[in-house]
């Protein structure tokens, strides 16, 4: 009986978060897919809600959406290795080289360009990548060749990773910090080598952190649309830019649930393999 | 006889529906309601004369600015049109408006500047459907083919540089499906055995054409500019030193000294004509009438010309404009021959009908997604 009464309370405890998730997370959803089947008059631009799978059989026929999935997968991958390079050294030193005052001046470095907004950060970029921009100065002045990285896909892979590698860097400093002292002391006196050591202990203990920070930069990149806008050039659209000119220019809202559908399932089958390494372990 | 039945319904409906619009029309323009919600091309809405709008009528101006026609027909829609009074649509968009049911129609007798249009523009078929008026042309321009003098000395005078690898990386061209009839216009002259005659009517072996050509040009592109402002900027920091540009930008630039020139090329232009709007869902009526009133006076007309780099509609606007810049008038031909205007080809909704009768012309999602095959 007290049993019985334990349930309700239970349930009544759990009834409004999962009630909320339900109406305003999965119900959104829904709507989501369920617009992907409908299509737009192309005269009026009245949505109509008649069934139809025009909308995928485009994406399937007309090559431009492969072309643009595959460019916008590609540009994740290769920011997520990219940021996992450039994190390790940062982060090893604040994990395990520095003293704590130290390591809170570093950490809030890392953190500080967080606090300016995103847009002038991209911005800042145009100014330095620019034809006449900060870097073609200081090559000139350095007497060596110009490069115009500007509006291409050079310029998105490096603000994609400058913008994103405090994400990287965060999870892998705590997953770092986590390794006790004694793992690695125990390998050295056993006869490792320092490489040995990062190899088989270190590197190894730290794969859930950056597990955890690729789900970040692979899945924050993959449905960026903004830097692609400002520092992107010809054939740098990225799904997102399509489904921004879907819905906010040309109001074919169907169409752009439709192609947004692969960005949920890309992302979800990343979650699973990110599961696979632990990402999701240390919460 | 089925034929004439259909006729028969088509006349008696339309004159219903021209009848039941005809009631609705204002017959005066009352008090302002103290508010107006205005969506407007980039520069359409300033200052100079918005200031002694609102003080002459008590409006206060509440401003939206787009940079394609998509995305002021995507704006206006939102909250099924009742989120704004007046829209500046140019003629791609207008027919998409009417057809919507998201503008209504006006009584040109509470305009009285309508008198003093253009005669090509007192009823151009891109607003003005059977007879009836959903709005008042504004002014108008052409596309223009912009560079910059210090990079490129000798002058061009044909579409084909923004398709020549002599200027590979160095190009820029609007980031809209209208695009392709600048492309379709150019290639009317260099590929007749195509057979396009009107650059917004494309059957699918002329959109392939097209395609085809604007592919080519995609690795030459810098930027497809979705702003005005972001083409400024390619320009100014020398990303960029050719392209497809407004006059506005052209201005822009030689006011910040970036030594730039345009002109019209031999093939001919593509252009916008704008009409001020009315939404079916105003809010404010009698300000937007008012705001209507406003701009379309010989001074504003005037003001935004110059401002804009365009070209008024209303005739009485030449002798104004040479008042405030001594030869204006002639320079943004606002003294236009008829001879001139049929010169530029002007923006409308390409739809399935073509001119010719058949129904084998791509309408515009088609063009939208042809556009998206172009970027990639």
């Amino acid at each position: 009986m007290t049993g019985g009464r334990k349930l309700l309370g239970h349930a009544a405890l759990l009834l409004p978060p999962f009630g909320w998730l339900t109406v305003f997370y999965l119900g959104s959803l829904f709507a989501l897919l369920l617009s992907a089947f409908w299509q737009v008059d192309s005269m009026s631009g009245e949505i109509l809600h008649e069934w139809t799978l025009d909308n995928f059989r485009i994406l399937v026929t007309d090559s431009t959406y492969r072309v643009i999935a595959e460019r916008t997968i590609g540009i994740a991958v290769l920011v997520t290795i990219t940021d996992i390079i450039l994190a390790w050294p940062l982060a090893y030193v604040i994990a395990r080289k520095v003293g704590p005052r130290m390591k809170l001046v570093l950490l809030v470095l890392v953190a500080l360009p967080l606090w300016s907004s995103m847009l002038a950060r991209i911005y800042s970029w145009r100014l330095i990548l620019g034809h006449d921009g900060v870097l073609n100065w200081f090559l000139r002045t350095a007497g060596l060749p110009e490069q115009s990285f500007a509006f291409t896909n050079v310029a998105l892979w490096i603000v994609f990773t400058y913008l994103w590698l405090p994400f990287m860097l965060m999870p892998l400093v705590s997953a770092l910090e986590r390794i006790p002292a004694s793992l690695p002391d125990a390998a050295g006196d056993m006869g490792a080598t320092p490489f040995q050591t990062f190899r088989t202990v270190i590197f190894p203990l730290a794969i859930p952190g950056m597990a955890a920070g690729s789900v970040f930069t692979f899945a924050v990149t993959l449905g960026e649309y903004v830097t692609p806008m400002l520092v992107g050039g010809a054939g740098s659209e990225f799904i997102g830019n399509v489904v921004y000119s879907n819905v906010g220019v040309s109001g074919n809202i169907p169409f752009a649930a439709a192609y947004s559908m692969i960005l949920l399932v890309v992302v979800a089958a990343y979650m699973l393999l990110a599961r696979q390494f632990g990402a999701f372990d240390g919460a | 006889m089925k034929g004439f039945s259909a006729l028969l319904l088509a006349t008696c409906c339309t004159a219903m529906m021209a009848q039941a619009q005809a009631a609705d029309l204002p017959t005066s323009v009352g008090k302002g309601e103290g508010d107006l919600n205005v969506v407007a091309w980039e520069g359409y809405a300033d200052d100079v004369w918005v200031k002694p709008f609102e003080q002459q009528s008590g409006c206060k101006v509440h401003r939206k600015y787009v940079g394609s026609s998509d995305e002021m027909v995507a704006l206006t829609r939102m909250g099924g049109g009742k989120g704004f009074d007046v829209v500046s649509a140019s003629g791609d968009a207008a027919l998409r408006l009417i057809f919507g049911k998201n503008v209504q129609p006006v009584n040109i007798s509470l305009i009285p500047a309508y008198g003093d249009l253009m005669p090509e523009l007192k009823e151009p078929s891109f607003n003005t459907v059977k007879g009836v008026h959903y709005g008042i042309s504004y002014e108008w321009g052409p596309n223009v083919l912009m560079w910059n003098t210090k990079t490129i000395t000798t002058a061009p005078t044909s579409w084909s540089v923004i398709y020549d690898k002599a200027h590979a990386g160095v190009i820029t061209v609007p980031d809209n499906p209208i695009q392709i009839a600048d492309a379709a216009l150019y290639l009317s002259h260099t590929k007749p055995e195509l057979g396009i005659t009107d650059p917004y009517e494309l059957t699918q072996p002329q959109m392939d054409a097209v395609v085809s050509l604007l592919k080519e040009q995609r690795p030459l592109v810098k930027k497809y500019w979705a702003l005005a402002s972001d083409e400024v900027d390619l320009f100014k920091s020398g990303d960029a030193q050719v392209g497809a540009a407004w006059p506005y930008q052209a201005n822009t630039l030689r006011a910040a000294n970036v030594p730039v020139q345009d002109t019209i090329p031999t093939e001919g232009a593509t252009g916008w004509a704008d009409t001020w709007m009315i939404s079916t869902h105003a809010e404010h009526p009698n300000c937007a009438y008012l705001w209507i009133n406003h701009v379309m006076t010989p001074k504003v007309q005037a003001q935004q010309a110059l401002s804009f780099g365009e070209t008024p509609a209303n005739t009485k606007a030449c002798a104004e404009m040479d008042t405030m810049q001594p030869g204006s008038c002639k320079q943004y031909h606002a003294d236009a021959s008829a001879a001139y205007f049929s010169t530029i080809k002007f923006w409308k909704t390409p739809v399935k009908q073509c001119g010719n009768g058949q129904n084998n012309c791509l309408d515009y999602a088609a063009w939208q997604r042809a556009w998206q095959q172009v970027k990639q």
